[in-house]
């Protein structure tokens, strides 16, 4: 055990300099794609639990379950189809270098952050809404709603502060499985992140690269999960005491 | 768990939508169907070329258009079933005969195997199934009997966890403890007793487990690490015909849309029966 994950058996170059390559560009598409998909889905996610069994929430519901229940690369390939090849609007491949200015690499990341969080909203906003909607059922909503608090009042501050613990969790849950999303998504847009170093690996079986890869994914999925874990406690004190 | 558990159970007065489910039970029949005898009323041979254009469109000869070699999309899609299918069908039941039996095991012996099967099960749950894939892949190389096996055993801690908390739920009431009393066997609480009484909840995590298994193989077939060539699953076609995409040609579309038709319905059932429970999600 000593943390050097080794050299690549395909092309001996030491596997720390190849993910350090890798990595920052694939930070840098998860964290935007987080920045864009978090508030973008509890935005549909507390607006249809507000409004339940309303016709939004049901297209929203429809649309949600679909795209949860399609593959990632139908929607990239999709996404693809009408924002590149049809509109001409943005690159359907995204390189990513140092030498670019922040507009090439804006419109670079544009095309696999817009697809990424296609892919990772759905979950999310659906978990959301689920955690709202339970709270919701709660005898203290109730008793808001009874002593004439506006809907929008009742949801923000009563229903919503009790929430934060589920709703963390299904954001974390839903940021893990970027992952999925990513792999798909790197390859597509030939994008030179994390992903798509551990698919070649893969599709070359070298393994140390492949092991490193999967240890950096796996934590990140622990750390988020952690994080969940620890907001979950800080906004309910009852769990505290466990 | 919650104080929803302990009040009387409400009488659903939901409307329920049997609309829905006979379109989605006619769409899965269809292609339960199609995996059995797909390659019989498939009108080419899969692995013929008929067409000397390649990426041809929707024709009376060719209804689904052609692909990147000039074959025929439909006899593709039609063979291509039986992976697609009949992969995420075994690995599916594998997961939830596994998952199932060890949750019961764990719920009625309780005590030192229940926690160590938990945490055992806990631990595998945190891997992404993705991650586990492309590890196993690369260890083991793609094969059918691998991706099925790697399939399965990322998809039973799910199924264990649906098993368990249910089955520790029957296990507390008193036709449990009067079999228990009269000398019944571990086996016959289990399978007898309790597996009666979750049977509902459990074939309803098995469809979306069935869902998440066709994704996963689809996604690897997709990277190119799922079913190998000459075989081709529909995500393999996918793959093999994305060049195809920007003349819009239907051999791209028509497998990725069997694959959408397939889990969109299966979730369509699960909806309209109402046997979707919160805690379904979870597993993923």
């Amino acid at each position: 055990m000593r943390g050097d994950p080794g050299i690549s058996l395909v092309n001996q170059l030491p596997v720390a300099q190849q993910i350090g390559q890798r990595l920052p560009n694939s930070l840098m598409l998860a964290g935007f794609t987080a920045m864009l998909a978090v508030p973008l889905a509890l935005f549909i996610g507390v607006t249809t639990a507000m409004r339940q069994g309303s016709r939004y929430d049901r297209i929203m519901s429809t649309l949600t379950v679909s795209m949860v229940s399609v593959p990632e690369f139908l929607i990239a390939s999709v996404a693809v189809l009408i924002l590149a090849v049809k509109l001409r609007w943005l690159p359907a491949l995204s390189t990513v270098s140092d030498s670019m200015s922040w507009l090439q690499l804006a419109k670079a990341l544009a095309m696999p952050v817009l697809t990424l969080t296609l892919i990772v909203v759905a979950q999310m906003a659906r978990l959301t809404r689920a955690a709202l909607v339970n709270t919701l059922r709660l005898p203290f909503v109730e008793m808001a709603i009874l002593k004439g608090a506006s809907p929008t009042r009742v949801v923000l501050l009563h229903a919503l502060p009790n929430a934060i613990g589920p709703i963390a969790n299904a954001i974390a849950l839903s940021l893990s499985s970027l992952l999925g999303g990513v792999v798909v998504v790197e390859t597509i847009f030939n994008y030179p992140g994390l992903a798509s170093l551990m698919l070649n690996a893969v599709a070359l079986r070298d393994i140390p690269i492949v092991l490193a890869c999967a240890m950096i994914f796996s934590t990140s999925y622990l750390v988020l999960v952690t994080i969940a874990d620890v907001l979950a406690i800080l906004s309910n004190p009852r769990l505290r005491k466990a | 768990m919650t104080a929803a558990d302990n009040t009387a159970p409400v009488v659903q007065t939901r409307r329920k939508r049997p609309l829905l489910a006979v379109v989605g039970m006619t769409v899965v029949g269809f292609w339960l169907l199609m995996a059995v005898i797909g390659p019989y009323v498939a009108p080419y041979t899969a692995a013929k070329r008929v067409d000397l254009d390649f990426f041809g469109p929707m024709s009376l000869a060719f209804p689904l258009g052609t692909d990147y070699l000039g074959r025929d999309m439909l006899s593709l899609v039609l063979y291509g079933a039986r992976y697609t299918i009949g992969l995420a069908l075994a690995a599916t039941v594998l997961a939830c005969i596994a998952g199932t039996s060890l949750g019961l095991l764990a719920a009625a012996v309780g005590g030192w195997l229940d926690a160590i099967l938990s945490r055992a099960l806990d631990a595998l749950v945190s891997i992404p199934s993705l991650l586990f894939s492309l590890v196993v892949i690369t260890i083991f190389k793609s094969s059918i009997p691998i991706l099925i096996a790697a399939a399965a055993v990322i998809y039973t801690p799910g199924a264990y966890r649906i098993a368990r908390s249910l089955a520790v739920n029957v296990n507390a009431t008193d036709f449990v403890t009067v079999a228990r009393a009269r000398g019944e066997s571990t086996r016959y609480v289990m399978f007898t007793e309790i597996l009666p009484n979750i049977t509902g909840p459990i074939l309803a995590d098995f469809g979306l487990r069935f869902v998440f298994v066709i994704l996963l193989l689809s996604r690897l077939s997709f990277l190119g690490l799922g079913v190998q060539p000459p075989l081709a699953d529909w995500g393999s076609l996918v793959r093999q015909n994305l060049a195809g995409f920007v003349y819009g040609a239907p051999a791209v579309i028509a497998p990725a849309v069997a694959i959408a038709s397939l889990t969109i319905s299966v979730n369509m059932i699960i909806d309209s029966l109402q046997l979707r429970r919160p805690s379904a999600m979870e597993g993923q």
